[in-house]
């Protein structure tokens, strides 16, 4: 494992359009500042969300993965955030059953007027992952036979 | 265009917001290298005219296919560009936006991070812009007639100004007439305006409009489609009364053997009617109904030697054997406007309602003090259940008139043992109007208490009402009674006073609960036909608090009046009026654009399972037989009209067979390839 201090945790969110991008474009405009290793994919709705997407960001090399939706009762598609938390439970299990550290991978509510509450996201997201360090598991090793 | 991609990216510098920290120069050369950039460009302002010039110049000379922004989020200049491409000749779904000022320059006080993460985020725009595909922009007609689903006074409302404005209006009523709850109001608070005068104009017009259809004791079947085209089932029941014989005159109720035994629904249950009925004198339409749970001929088959009612009408209209009608129409908007039930004050049995026969429901006394109610006007003590049979020759006892009256407001409000928290809204200023009309009916020697918990007196003229029936002698307690029990026969009320911390014991003659507004017990049949939504309180939720309050998730579905939250009628016709003229917006433009970014089913790969269809939250999705080759197999398929694009779908199928428009797979994925890199 690398040295946790000087680690630089890289890490791909799924936002959806309506809450949590608007959310985080709120952070924006209140030039709430917050660390940069966070890079956002919008989707339309966190129920868009495919678990494999996210297997395939900790195969491809992010350290962790967030999803934001709207809070429960507020989305714009009345059941995604629902389905998107349901996917997420179950998929958290099976990542702690293949070893992902369940700091890894989050999910979180950021509705369209929580800038600030945007940045302690983040925050914590990146602490967390910082203290698991780098995302090893899912890479490729060479067997030496 | 489907050729090989060719992009072009533009980078903006938005004055000094992101090029005072981003490097926008480093970003221009770094898209260069990226897989199938032709062009890359920085400008101060791209959603300047010339800044869009720049890409429309760059569509023509270099035949750009795909464009990339790298500026502010697309949440505040997606349609600008789109509509760039548009005019540059390219389907505007071939733009994407890479946000480096929200979600970069603006949070990130570091110019090397910042750069680095505006690379990233240009980067994944790119590699997703090369998967873009071109979107077709679809319009769908609108029929220019509207389903109003209720007809008090907001469904009424709502009708009179769609009809005037020229479109067809459906108006469906569950109930034997127009009015709903205004009707069986006495006077209209802070005015006291009579409720029947400024109502029953509106309930003729309502009849008489040529262009509304008026379908009473009606009721939706079917909804199906989507906005602009919903296909429309409606059960008009049976009356067995022929509507256009019937003349009104009423020969026939006072005829009927059940005259006067049935509880009157209309009267809150303390008048009574018969079999055949009209529920009160300026019901509209003026035309009897038997009901059919009731009448001797309809349940047992015999009426004595033949039915009274049918020997009595002198216009032949009483038909015993008229069936249900099934009315199918189409129309483009619908208005939902179902109002309320009132709190069932037996769910706070310490108050003693339905065992002492003088713990009325205001809407009871509503009736009470009503001209044309049971007692015609009279404030009276009740004697339920007694059979008051008169014998010929016999005069009545004359009923006792009550020294005083206490009102009790917060039933079923605000209060969590009952599981409502909201506040009713009307309860403080009927009750004052009440309070005041007992003043005036029953003499000012009648002692009227109020016991409340806090005095609402929100609304235009309020206030000073509130102040007016306090002079006029009402005493008001602030405390929540505990307990009615009955003392001889007087109704004792044990409180706290909370002003002054001092238990009470109020005699009283007669107890009005003011008992507040709850959804209506039959919510679920409207939410069943029209996939509406609830709120936490379960009356219908709007789609958004603040801005949109009378539009539902649904498009083209739209709310009035107090099924979507208690309101006061003045509230209730604003919001009617509001949801007409939303339901006006589409009708008026004939055309309404659908959502693009559909989901689309590879029917080729689908196989049928039908997790898509049990998933969507519209109901957008069904399974359909097709010819695969030679063989009928099932798949989905999406109703592109009804598709709001969330991609709920495509997240769940296990095949990838379908998927949402502009974030499919294959779209999404390089973009996790780019950011998950380091």
């Amino acid at each position: 494992m690398a040295e946790k201090t000087d680690f630089e945790p890289n890490i791909v969110a799924f936002l959806c359009n309506w809450c949590s991008y608007a959310g985080a474009d709120l952070a924006g405009t209140s030039r709430i500042q917050y660390p940069s290793n966070v890079r956002v994919i919008r989707v339309m709705c966190s129920g868009r969300v495919n678990p494999l997407f996210v297997m395939n960001a900790l195969q491809q090399g992010a350290d962790g993965v967030l999803i934001s939706g709207c809070h429960p009762g507020d989305c714009h598609y009345m059941q995604g955030n629902y389905y998107a938390r349901r996917r997420f439970n179950l998929m958290r299990n099976f990542l702690e059953y293949l070893g992902v550290e369940p700091q890894r991978v989050r999910m979180s509510w950021v509705s369209a007027s929580e800038g600030a509450k945007w940045k302690e996201v983040i925050e914590e997201v990146v602490n967390g992952v910082k203290e698991v360090g780098p995302m090893d598991q899912f890479k490729r090793r060479q067997l030496n036979w | 265009m489907n050729g090989k991609p060719k992009i072009g990216v533009y980078v903006c510098h938005c004055g000094t917001n992101i090029a005072g920290t981003v490097n926008v120069e480093e970003v221009v050369q770094f898209a260069q290298t990226l897989p199938d950039v032709v062009v890359a460009r920085n400008y101060s302002y791209m959603c300047s005219d010339p800044g869009q010039a720049l890409i429309t110049d760059d569509i023509a000379n270099m035949g750009l296919n795909r464009v990339v922004v790298a500026s502010c989020s697309p949440r505040m200049h997606e349609p600008t560009f789109r509509k760039t491409l548009l005019s540059g000749g390219l389907n505007p779904y071939f733009l994407e936006m890479a946000n480096i000022r929200e979600q970069c320059s603006w949070v990130h006080d570091d110019p090397i991070a910042a750069t680095e993460k505006a690379k990233r985020v240009v980067e994944a725009a790119v590699v997703k812009a090369r998967r873009l595909e071109a979107l077709d922009v679809k319009e769908v007609d609108v029929e220019p007639s509207c389903l109003i689903i209720g007809a008090g006074i907001a469904g009424i409302q709502a009708a009179l100004d769609i009809a005037d404005a020229g479109f067809k209006v459906y108006l469906v009523e569950k109930s034997p007439t127009v009015g709903g709850h205004m009707a069986q109001l006495d006077k209209t608070f802070p005015t006291l305006d009579c409720s029947a005068c400024i109502l029953t104009p509106k309930m003729v017009d309502v009849a008489n409009h040529p262009n509304i259809e008026l379908m009473t004791y009606s009721q939706v079947e079917e909804i199906g489609g989507y906005i602009g085209n919903f296909d429309i089932k409606v059960r008009k029941r049976s009356r067995f009364v022929d509507m256009d014989k019937c003349t009104g005159c009423g020969d026939c109720a006072s005829e009927c053997r059940l005259a006067g035994r049935i509880p009157n629904e209309f009267d809150e249950g303390i008048g009574m009617r018969g079999a055949i009925y009209l529920p009160f004198p300026q019901a509209v339409p003026a035309k009897y109904t038997i009901d059919k749970e009731n009448c001797l001929f309809l349940t047992k088959g015999k009426c004595g030697e033949s039915p009274k009612c049918k020997d009595a009408c002198k216009a032949g209209a009483i038909n015993f054997d008229l069936q249900d009608e099934v009315v199918e129409f189409k129309v483009g908007t619908i208005i939902v406007a179902t109002g309320y039930d009132v709190f069932d004050a037996r769910l706070k049995p310490e108050y003693g309602y339905g065992v002492y026969d003088n713990v009325l429901t205001a809407l009871e006394f509503e009736r009470m003090v009503n001209a044309s109610g049971p007692t015609g006007g009279k404030v009276v003590m009740l004697e339920r259940g007694k059979k008051k049979k008169k014998k010929e020759g016999e005069e009545a006892e004359a009923p006792r008139v009550p020294q005083s009256v206490t009102f009790i407001q917060c039933v079923g409000s605000r209060d969590k043992s009952v599981g409502n928290e909201y506040c009713s809204r009307v309860c403080c200023m009927y009750t004052a109007k009440l309070a005041h009309l007992v003043k005036d009916k029953v003499g000012h020697d009648c002692e009227v208490t109020v016991f409340y918990m806090d005095v609402r007196a929100f609304g235009k003229g309020f206030e000073e009402f509130y102040d007016r029936v306090r002079r006029e002698g009402v005493k008001y307690i602030r405390g929540n009674p505990s307990e009615i029990y009955k003392k001889g026969d007087k109704l004792i009320v044990r409180a706290e006073d909370t002003l002054t911390a001092t238990p009470l014991e109020h005699e009283t003659d007669m107890v009005v609960l003011s008992v507040g507004l709850c959804p209506r017990s039959d919510n679920r049949e409207i939410i069943d036909l029209l996939k509406l939504s609830q709120s936490s309180d379960l009356f219908y939720l709007e789609a958004h608090p603040k801005l949109r309050p009378v539009d539902t998730a649904s498009d083209g579905v739209y709310l009035a009046g107090v099924c979507q939250g208690p309101k006061d009628i003045p509230d209730a016709v604003a919001q009617a009026k509001g949801a007409a003229s939303a339901a006006m917006i589409p009708m008026a433009s004939g055309k309404v654009k659908v959502e693009a970014q559909t989901s689309v089913v590879n029917e080729q790969t689908c196989r049928g399972c039908g997790f898509c269809v049990e998933l969507c939250p519209f109901t957008a999705i069904e399974l359909v037989e097709i010819n695969r080759m030679g063989w009928p197999v099932r798949v989905a398929r999406v109703n592109e009209a009804l598709c709001k694009g969330c991609g709920a779908c495509a997240a769940a199928c296990l095949s990838g067979s379908i998927q949402q428009r502009s974030f499919k797979d294959v779209q999404l994925l390089p973009q996790i390839q780019a950011l998950g890199v380091k």
